[in-house]
């Protein structure tokens, strides 16, 4: 892109960001820069009305979630790193198959597999409880479908969808649950982004 | 299965039987004829026996008919299938039918013919792949396929004439009359995979979808490559090695660019002509399948005309086509589309590997150079492996998520030849090319080898090196939703990150299709009912429906219903039912103007599925019966609660949903007193369901004297459970500030409900021993 300073020395704590992340330092310069770009007020993280400002995110229908998903709860603002942290769930996989042979010491990588699913698995779990319970799966599938779909079909929807993905019976989908139902996905083509240096 | 040896005797002594006789006949005709000529009329013929007037299509629905009963000996052998791949099998019937018919007729009389294989063939075949493709998976890849069908077979095509070339002029091949031209030329022909020899043989292995379009697509695709490197080396051998210059050269890399986006464009183009066309038919539903295949050749063949390619063409079609044409067409229409497309490619492909069995077996065809076959085969293979390795090498720098060495590996050695290197080949001109019938037999060796030998080993191969195999698709409403949100979810993180991706540009591409394209080419009632995720759990609850009454039936006449206690279990599924086993998107007739919900929602499912052949189509049993449809109807559709495909997989407990709970009560309340007041009036009661339940549930409930003290128990409980059940709904629906409170009420409230339905139902069946007490005593009288 031409940018003049490829340098990471602006950003704070660069070092171990690319460590957490493993974006590489190109790409963690873009980012900033794109932080940069939506921090309309240079005050150095992101409110609510910065991310709504793209326009786009308006015509999305998980939008909302997807902002939400930045937000530490009960935090009101975004600082760099938690925009990078949550950006990295979307890196594509890294290719080393030895994921289980990795010493035990380490943390989950932000872009393994289980660590995509629990983002997507907040989406739908907004109290944070480890359970997607009835409502919010059709809170969920109300942004989803569209307008001609009736509250009694969306209930039944949401009926289905609980019955089939739920094991133990609780009538609300733990994180197990879901991880399991999705297993035949291919996550890692769904769920990653190229990052442009 | 205990027919099968029956079968398979049955079907060699028609097979045996059908060759003879034509022989015999064919043979006869001559003498027929002169018999004919010579005596003149002397009376009047009863009966003549006309073999010349019908000899043609005779012949050649008897050989189709043959291929055919090949087909249904081989499948009727498992153990024998899943070793050998069916495409292996029928090239081997080939032969022996080959050798049959060349006994007979000293001559061989049956030969796939460039002509017959090109215009009559081929055409369905692809057509199918094109109309079953998943779209999405191919564009999403379509980069790699590019780069596979273009660049692999160019390299392919080259390195195997240029090797060829060297080999000769070193000496190891002997005496040939081949040029550099020639080889180039042969080259080209016998470079590219073959999309119906993949269909075949992947199709008993299920590799992963990225492995299996890969090999697809390309095999799909590089026909745009072959024709123009083809036509290009044939006019180049034609004009001699002199005349070419940089010119001719650049002229042939254009052509490339004009073969490949031309046929592109005109199958295109037909595909929307047919998407057009389809939004008018609803008047002509009866022949509106027709369109697709008549207008789907007629790309075919334009294209062919204007010399640009013709499978191109068609694949487009199909591929641009198909949705459209699901949502527009009647799903009865829609239905006939896909089973006559399996029809006439899986017969195509069977008649295809027969020919190619037979057209071995003529001995004016064979000439032996040792050197030229073996090393043909050698350097397919190693200069397939070689191209693909390399090419996955340098995309894996590009891809996403890149493919992995196993999957390379599979990919390489699925490069198959087939049909139509074999049908290029016969297309040669000898007077240009001496040798033509050497490249011919090298052909067919080299068809024979990946077809036959690759085939059989290619499942081993797969389960030895732990390919990731297919999921078997049974999508779940989890899985369809977080499809979505996947995908909601990376168009949302590109705009964040304020990148332009390659989700950013589908969605763009979504966007305009829904916006232009979908407005012009769809019905407007079609495109109300665009909701995937609804047509997933709609024909999830029409296939809890169909196997909901057919567990009834097989219980004994819905029985059930009545009984309360009755267990029915649905997840066990019993092996000799397949006959009521469904094709997720087929709609048993349920127009019924009691039912909202299923009105206007007879759109077919877009099902595109990657089983190319599907060849286990298993028959869906008609249940047209009135009954069953009104206990549909009552049971499953009605406007109000909708919790019923819970009855498909619960047995009849206590269900935590309260509001279903009332329901299965108040309707079997109401049959029961039915049964009661029947019992009382001294009128059995009914064994099966009357036609009408409506005026069942119309009739008013009356009281008798001596168990009046149990009905009105009966009443009152069924009055406070409703009530406690609306009371529940309204809890149900607070918002959620103080839904962990709720959920505590609901819990407490859940309990109560329980614990209420077991005091009812502990009331219902001494009211109904009371009732066959009071049966008995009637009965008795």
């Amino acid at each position: 892109m031409g940018s003049s300073s490829s340098s990471t020395e602006r950003i704070p704590d660069a070092q171990e960001l690319m460590q957490e992340t493993g974006f590489s330092a190109a790409h963690l310069v873009r980012l900033y820069e794109r932080f940069e770009f939506l921090d309309k007020d240079d005050r150095g993280e992101l409110r609510l009305d910065d991310f709504e400002a793209v326009s786009e995110l308006a015509m999305n229908p998980i939008g909302d979630r997807i902002i939400g998903a930045f937000f530490s709860p009960g935090r009101e603002t975004v600082d760099f790193p938690s925009f990078v942290r949550i950006l990295a769930h979307f890196r594509p996989t890294d290719t080393n198959r030895t994921r289980n042979g990795r010493n035990g010491a380490q943390p989950e990588p932000a872009n393994s597999r289980t660590s995509k699913l629990k983002f997507a698995f907040q989406l739908y779990d907004q109290d944070r409880d480890g359970k997607v319970s009835r409502e919010e799966l059709l809170q969920v599938l109300r942004m989803m479908l569209e307008m001609q779909v009736t509250e009694e079909q969306l209930q039944s929807i949401a009926e289905r969808a609980i019955q089939e993905a739920d094991l133990d019976r609780d009538d609300a989908i733990s994180f197990d649950e879901f991880k399991k139902s999705l297993e035949k996905v291919d996550i890692e083509h769904k769920m990653s982004v190229r990052f442009l240096e | 299965m205990r027919g099968c040896g029956f079968v398979h005797l049955l079907g060699w002594v028609l097979l045996i039987g059908f060759v003879l006789s034509v022989n015999c006949e064919a043979g006869h005709e001559s003498n027929h004829s002169e018999h004919e000529h010579g005596s003149g009329l002397s009376g009047i013929p009863i009966v003549t026996f006309k073999w010349h007037h019908v000899e043609t299509p005779y012949l050649v629905a008897l050989f189709v008919l043959v291929s055919f009963l090949a087909k249904l000996v081989i499948e009727a052998n498992h153990h024998v299938t899943n070793i050998i791949p069916e495409s292996a099998l029928l090239i081997c019937f080939g032969f022996i039918l080959g050798g049959i018919i060349w006994g007979a007729d000293k001559a061989q009389t049956f030969t796939l013919t460039p002509t017959v294989f090109f215009f009559y063939l081929l055409p369905q075949v692809i057509l199918d792949a094109g109309y079953s493709m998943p779209n999405k998976l191919f564009f999403s890849n379509m980069g790699a396929i590019l780069v596979y069908a273009v660049i692999g077979t160019c390299w392919n095509a080259a390195s195997l004439g240029l090797s060829l070339w060297g080999c000769h002029m070193g000496g190891a091949m002997g005496d040939l009359d081949i040029g550099l031209l020639q080889y180039l030329l042969f080259g080209s022909l016998i470079a590219a995979v073959d999309p119906v020899a993949v269909i075949a043989v992947f199709e008993q292995v299920h590799v992963n979808e990225v492995l299996f379009i890969m090999v697809f697509g390309e095999s799909l695709l590089n026909d745009g490559v072959t024709v123009v490197l083809f036509n290009v080396f044939d006019a180049f051998v034609s004009l001699g090695g002199a005349k070419i210059n940089a010119v001719e050269i650049i002229k042939g890399i254009i052509s490339f660019f004009v073969v490949a986006f031309g046929g592109s464009l005109v199958g295109f183009v037909f595909g929307l002509l047919i998407s057009l066309l389809t939004r008018c038919t609803k008047n002509i539903q009866i022949i509106e399948p027709g369109f697709v295949f008549v207008l789907g050749y007629l790309a075919y063949l334009t294209a062919e005309m204007l010399s640009l390619s013709a499978i191109l063409s068609i694949v487009f079609c199909g591929m641009c086509c198909q949705k459209y044409i699901n949502s527009n067409m009647d799903e009865n229409s829609v239905n006939t589309v896909r089973y006559a497309m399996k029809v006439f490619a899986n017969g195509s492909e069977t008649i295809i590997f027969v020919f190619l069995g037979i057209s071995a077996i003529d001995k004016t065809l064979w000439v032996w150079n040792t050197g030229f076959i073996l090393l043909t085969l050698l350097f397919v293979i190693v200069y397939r492996f070689i191209g693909v390795f390399f090419l996955t090498w340098i995309l894996n720098k590009f891809r996403l998520v890149p493919l992995e060495v196993i999957d390379q590996v599979i990919m390489s050695y699925g490069g198959l030849r087939g049909a139509v290197a074999y049908g290029l080949a016969m297309m040669l001109d000898e007077n240009k090319i001496k040798e033509k019938n050497l490249m011919v037999c090298t052909t067919l060796i080299v068809v024979y080898f990946t077809v036959i030998i690759q085939g059989i080993t290619m499942k081993p191969l797969v389960t030895w090196l732990k390919v990731r195999r297919a999921a078997v698709s049974e999508l779940t409403l989890i899985e369809k939703v977080q499809n979505k949100v996947f995908d909601h979810m990376l168009v949302a993180i590109e705009d964040i990150s304020g990148q332009i991706g390659h989700n950013y540009m589908r969605d763009k591409w979504n966007y305009f299709e829904e916006k232009w394209m979908s407005r012009v080419l769809m019905k407007p009632s079609a495109r109300k009912n665009r909701d995937r995720l609804f047509k997933v759990f709609h024909q999830l609850n029409l296939k809890d429906a169909m196997s909901y009454v057919a567990e009834g039936e097989h219980q004994g006449s819905l029985e059930f219903v009545r009984n309360k206690n009755a267990f029915i279990d649905f997840k066990k599924k019993n092996i000799d039912d397949d006959y009521y086993e469904v094709m997720p998107d087929i709609m048993a007739d349920m127009s019924d103007d009691h039912s909202e919900m299923s009105s206007d929602r007879r759109d077919p499912v877009p099902s595109v599925s990657l089983e190319m052949h599907e060849q286990n189509m298993k028959a869906v049993r008609e249940s047209e019966d009135i009954n069953t449809h009104h206990l549909l109807q009552q049971h499953l559709y009605r406007g109000r609660k909708q919790h019923r495909h819970r009855y498909s997989r619960s047995h009849f407990d206590v269900n935590k949903d309260e509001g279903e709970v009332q329901e299965v009560f108040q309707r079997t309340m109401r049959s029961r007193l039915e049964s009661f007041k029947s019992a009382k009036m001294g009128v059995a009661p009914p064994k099966t369901l009357s036609k009408h339940p409506k005026k069942e549930q119309q009739q008013k409930v009356r009281g008798s004297q001596s168990s009046s003290a149990d009905f009105l128990h009966f009443l009152s409980t069924v009055k406070s459970f409703s009530k406690a059940g609306e009371q529940h709904e309204r809890d149900k629906t607070q918002n959620n500030k103080n839904d962990a409170q709720n959920n505590e009420q609901n819990k407490t409230q859940n309990d109560k409900m329980r614990q209420k339905t077991t005091k009812t139902r502990q009331s219902m069946t001494k009211m109904r021993q009371n009732m066959t007490k009071t049966r008995n005593k009637m009965a008795k009288i």
